[in-house]
């Protein structure tokens, strides 16, 4: 008698805590349904960008498109030719290829300049009739996605420099980074049994001996600047302040002079009107590597739909908030065990 | 005490049938091409690129596959939290399929991680990196594969009369059943998370804060139906009487948990503004493929005539079985577009026939395992 009841008693508690369930789920949905975009009560706050981090400032309307920072950062980076299926020599073989010619980042291309062309091709950064050259690179978010989501450390961001580094030894291969990043950065070779994530990593082995990145060492024209990313960010905003007709200081190397040695920059007219975008200054809550132009960003192939609220900020908040101390699963647990330990005693079976 | 040992009992016959020997032969097929993969990358035999980094063997391999193992989970929670003891017959072949599942989504996970040789780092304290969605759905689902050979653990020790430990083990087993309910219910939703972070790149039909939500709804729908779908196939192939009284409730829970998703997914997309991408937005009919299968199947189960009725009830749980394949597939690769283009993706044939032969491999050891164990509840004169 007293086990009928109590069982009646049981199945009450649990219709309502079935019930409960219910309902504090769909009160969680609601609140995550009704939040906006902007200020999500699920987001963690962004990663701020570390106080001495570096990167490149690229100055699409000082590129010649030379490809002398592609040479160079295969050659410091012992990076293997990339020989599209249209560019084969007349006489090479795909063991034997002629030149290097990679037309987008990949496992064998850590940079890359990527030229516009429209109409006829005639006026330098122009989008109507011109062309105009891009350079891409790893961007070295404030707060990467591929950091964020790497299970196993592999993607790292140093804290002094806010350099993102990638160790092979530590990765499982997952590409969970390539999915990830909004810019398409970390590439994978395919076509090796053990293939390896690439990106850049700011020729970290070159900074430690106080020397420039290949790629702003090599650049003729100051196209590619290294430098603090606060000094990057004042000079982006100063150049995409100038007009057509301003003459005007373009350094060369290291903006602060230090970084590889002092270097003359030149005087030039500025011919085309900069686009107000600074490229990588709110991108995903913004990026150590910045780029100015005067035609605009999704005509150079760059994605434009990256918001301002960096990707992970909401990922990891949606985790941090159900998973916050384990607290959430240790007490769904408990409730779970207790639940099984006294119905299993029913089932006389398992 | 032995009397209820016998409530399981192995089907019996022969393990060489036609339907085994096929899936041999697609699982050999698998092996040679995952024999390429291996020696030469994944590039070998994959239509695989940065622009789509993942395709099927994750898509359908993992994030489908996993769910098709979600039948233990959803029978263990009516079973032993809610304590529902009518369903008690079904857990075991349940738990088997689950084991199968989730055993096969891991090895599905070697095929396609490109330094597979680190996979053990992600079990490694010093490499993890708590922030990633990935390692803890890695690690809940390699623990939940082992709460799995534990709970059918039991099904072993019987038929080897190993009764001490199986005595022992059923002392300790709401452990493990309390894990086997709340691992699934973390991880499943946490592949919906995992999607969160490609932002932009995943259409606005599927992208949305509410991918953890979705997920674990259809992780629980498509559990409840391919108990339903199987036990169906089961009676017809192995000529055993339809569990029907039980099938009957499965059928309601199928209609609600369809009906709560469905619900949602068009109150989500009016919450965001994008309910307007149902017509004309990118990948738009692949939302109208979704959602006819999904709708059409809760409605074969609206008269309550139908959830006894098996006809009814197959087509029913092979439409909501196909919708939440579906929907899985469109988030993680349909309704994906990579940043910087363009880039094509259709799995290679290679690849389409290395996800068969991981499927087959399932099948073959499933028949296998119910002809020789103690998995399929009994037969006895008060069901037929």
């Amino acid at each position: 008698m007293s086990k009928t009841k109590s069982t009646v008693s049981r199945r009450g508690f649990l219709r309502n805590a079935v019930k409960g369930t219910a309902a504090a789920t769909a009160a969680a949905c609601t609140t995550v349904v009704a939040s906006p975009p902007e200020a999500n009560a699920l987001q963690r706050p962004p990663k701020p960008m570390p106080a001495d981090a570096v990167g490149l400032l690229y100055d699409s309307t000082l590129c010649i498109g030379c490809k002398a920072c592609v040479t160079a950062c295969k050659d410091i980076n012992n990076m293997p030719p990339d020989v599209g299926p249209q560019q084969q020599s007349w006489n090479g073989g795909p063991d034997n290829p002629t030149w290097d010619s990679p037309v987008e980042l990949s496992a064998k291309t850590l940079n890359v300049i990527k030229a516009y062309v429209h109409g006829t091709g005639a006026t330098k950064d122009s989008a109507e009739n011109g062309f105009a050259f891009i350079k891409r690179q790893c961007l070295h978010c404030a707060d990467p996605s591929c950091v964020s989501v790497c299970p196993v450390s592999a993607m790292t961001k140093d804290a002094k420099t806010g350099i993102v580094n990638h160790n092979p030894d530590a990765c499982i291969g997952c590409r969970y980074c390539v999915l990830s990043c909004p810019f398409g950065v970390p590439k994978y070779d395919y076509n090796n049994a053990f293939g390896e994530i690439k990106k850049c990593q700011l020729c970290k082995q070159r900074l430690a001996k106080d020397e420039l990145p290949g790629c702003a060492d090599v650049c003729p024209t100051g196209a590619t600047l290294f430098g603090r990313s606060e000094d990057l960010l004042k000079e982006a905003k100063r150049r995409t302040a100038l007009k057509p007709g301003n003459y005007t200081h373009y350094p060369r190397g290291d903006i602060a002079g230090k970084v590889g040695g002092a270097r003359s920059g030149h005087e030039k007219l500025v011919e085309a009107a900069y686009q107000t975008h600074i490229y990588g200054e709110k991108e995903l809550g913004g990026t150590q590597c910045l780029a100015v132009s005067a035609v605009p960003f999704d005509k150079l192939n760059m994605p434009t739909k990256v918001p301002d609220n960096g990707y992970p900020t909401l990922s990891e908040g949606i985790q941090h908030t159900l998973y916050a101390g384990m607290v959430g699963p240790a007490v769904v647990f408990g409730g779970l065990a207790y639940l099984a330990h006294r119905n299993t005693k029913n089932h006389t079976d398992e | 005490m032995s009397a209820h040992a016998h409530e399981h009992q192995p089907i019996g016959g022969r393990i060489l049938t036609l339907p085994f020997l096929v899936c041999s032969v697609l699982v050999v097929i698998a092996a040679f091409i995952l024999a390429q993969r291996y020696g030469h990358g994944l590039g070998a035999v994959s239509n695989l690129s940065d622009g789509y980094p993942w395709g099927i063997w994750v898509a359908i391999d993992v994030v489908i596959g996993s769910a098709f193992g979600c039948a233990g989970y959803v029978m263990a929670m009516l079973c032993y939290i809610l304590n529902k003891g009518e369903y008690h017959p079904m857990v075991r072949p349940a738990v088997l399929a689950s084991l199968f599942g989730y055993g096969l989504a891991g090895a599905a996970v070697l095929v396609d991680l490109g330094r597979y040789w680190n996979f053990y780092h992600m079990l490694l304290p010093w490499y993890a990196q708590p922030n990633s969605v990935m390692l803890e759905v890695g690690l809940c689902v390699a623990t939940y594969t082992l709460v799995l050979i534990v709970e059918f653990a039991p099904a072993f020790l019987e038929r080897f009369g190993i009764e001490d430990l199986r005595r022992k083990l059923n002392k300790v087993l709401w452990v493990f059943i309390a894990l086997g309910v709340l691992l699934p219910t973390m991880h499943q939703s946490s592949l919906g998370t995992m999607m969160v972070i490609v932002g932009h790149k995943l259409s606005p039909l599927w992208q949305s804060q509410m991918l953890p939500v979705f997920f674990l709804l259809t992780a629980i729908l498509m559990g409840f139906a391919i108990v339903v779908w199987e036990s169906v196939m089961a009676s017809l192939n192995f000529r055993r009487p339809m569990e029907t009284p039980v099938l009957r409730k499965l059928a309601r829970l199928m209609l609600v948990t369809a009906s709560v998703f469905v619900a949602l997914r068009l109150v989500d997309l009016i919450v965001r503004g994008q309910i307007g991408q149902m017509f004309g937005g990118p990948q738009s009919g692949w939302f109208w493929a979704e959602m006819v299968l999904m709708v059409g199947g809760l409605a074969l189960l609206v008269p309550k005539a139908n959830r006894g009725r098996s006809r009814a009830l197959f087509l029913s749980s092979s439409m909501l079985l196909a919708a939440g394949i579906l929907y899985r597939l469109n988030v993680y690769l349909i309704g994906f577009t990579p940043s910087v283009g363009p880039w094509h993706y259709f799995p290679s044939v290679k690849e389409i026939l290395v996800t068969v032969g991981i499927f087959a491999l399932e099948i073959a050891l499933y028949l296998v395992f119910v002809k020789k164990l103690p998995v399929m509840h009994a037969v006895h004169p008060e069901h037929g």
